[in-house]
């Protein structure tokens, strides 16, 4: 039988509880419990985690690419939403 | 435009991400590349499984389960890095088990004996260590991060070899014996595993102007031999090559080049155990079937259930 039937998971670990999950890679599964069972085998044979998501990659919407710029420059010019903009006088402190 | 934005962002060391645009060729090297490295792993997989039931000791077996085990791991990192390329994983496997796409030709050579475990983790598991570690700065992002992982893991590998060695090499004359002889055999396809001389490389000029490779391969042999040599000595083994001196002017060893023209027999098809490497995984990924089978009737049966 082909395999090509079983979804693609994209794979998210959180390393020690205070961290978030971050992104480590998918696997191929039949469903949510198997995909869980070979996240742990695949990407935590070495106490990398203590919690693990998988998500089904046709689930997640991403930023085109192609759209970088017009998509994120509106933050490019803004420079006065970074505390670096403000000029401090001398010898004031805690700001 | 588009080239003009990729070349840029290869030049300044930056990485290229899976929904970039690339260059075709670019895209189709990085498959075979990647592919090719995945397909290693896993028949990397048969020579040391060899052993798992003749380990000599319960620690000596669990330790090389957990190595195999590793090695299916670096398949599937690998695998799942291919794919972000835009193949599917049953394509690759199918053209591996088609003899379509080829993987290390060090996996055609036999483990013999016990030592051959300790030798494969110290010379094949650190020549492999020496061309992973720059393929951690790829230009291509999946792959370098999977690199990561790998390269990390396989310091374990390349240590747990050694110690092998160095165990039999400080044991009976008889285990001294078979260390020697697993050395004498596995120098050779080490070296080999950097590929031919840059001179007559079909790959290096360009991978590296892509920044896929970082190195050429006879860089990365020097740079092998230059950590081997030292290594071999704390173990009290000799490398089979008369030719290996230091050479000061240089500040590396000297050593004899590998026989080129046994590499590309063995890359044609006719070393040892190609036959068999290919044989014994077509025959795992049809006993398998069923387990695969089973596993997506189980799924469709909850998700039916589900729906109802």
């Amino acid at each position: 039988m082909n395999r090509s039937d079983w979804p693609l998971w994209e794979v998210f670990v959180r390393a020690r509880r205070g961290l978030s999950h971050q992104h480590v890679g998918s696997l191929h599964a039949p469903d949510a419990a198997m995909a869980l069972r070979n996240a742990r085998d695949v990407y935590t044979r070495r106490n990398e985690g203590v919690s693990i998501w998988v998500v089904p990659a046709a689930a997640i919407h991403a930023s085109s690419p192609d759209e970088k710029d017009p998509f994120f420059t509106p933050a490019a010019d803004k420079v006065y939403r970074h505390p670096t903009f403000y000029p401090v006088p001398e010898g004031v402190e805690h700001l | 435009m588009l080239q003009l934005e990729f070349d840029e962002r290869v030049a300044a060391d930056d990485r290229v991400e899976p929904r970039d645009w690339m260059p075709d060729a670019y895209r189709s090297t990085l498959i075979r590349q990647i592919a090719q490295h995945a397909h290693s792993e896993i028949i990397g997989m048969q020579p040391e499984g060899n052993w798992i039931t003749r380990a000599p000791s319960l620690k000596r077996k669990a330790i090389l389960i957990a190595k195999v085990q590793d090695e299916a791991g670096h398949g599937l990192y690998l695998y799942s890095a291919a794919e972000t390329l835009g193949v599917d994983r049953d394509e690759l496997v199918e053209l591996l088990l088609a003899g379509r796409q080829k993987y290390s030709s060090i996996f055609n050579y036999p483990t013999l004996t016990w030592a051959d475990i300790g030798a494969i983790g110290w010379l094949v598991d650190g020549a492999a260590i020496t061309n992973q570690v720059p393929l951690c700065r790829c230009s291509y992002g999946p792959y370098a991060r999977a690199m990561v992982r790998i390269c990390k893991e396989e310091s374990f590998h390349q240590r747990q070899g050694f110690e092998i060695l160095y165990t039999l090499g400080h044991g009976t004359p008889g285990q001294k014996a078979m260390a020697q002889d697993a050395v004498d055999r596995w120098w050779w396809p080490s070296l080999m595993m950097f590929g031919p001389p840059d001179a007559a490389s079909t790959h290096t000029g360009q991978s590296t102007a892509w920044k896929i490779k970082r190195f050429g391969n006879d860089e990365l042999r020097q740079r092998f031999v230059d950590m081997t040599v030292p290594q071999a000595d704390a173990l009290g083994l000799a490398l089979p090559d008369d030719g290996i001196a230091w050479n000061a002017e240089r500040g590396h060893y000297d050593f004899t080049e590998p026989d080129y023209a046994e590499l590309t027999a063995v890359i044609e098809g006719n070393g040892p155990c190609n036959a068999e490497r290919i044989a014994v995984r077509r025959a795992a990924h049809e006993d398998g079937a069923w387990v695969r089978e089973a596993a997506a009737a189980y799924a469709a049966k909850r998700a039916g259930r589900e729906a109802a």
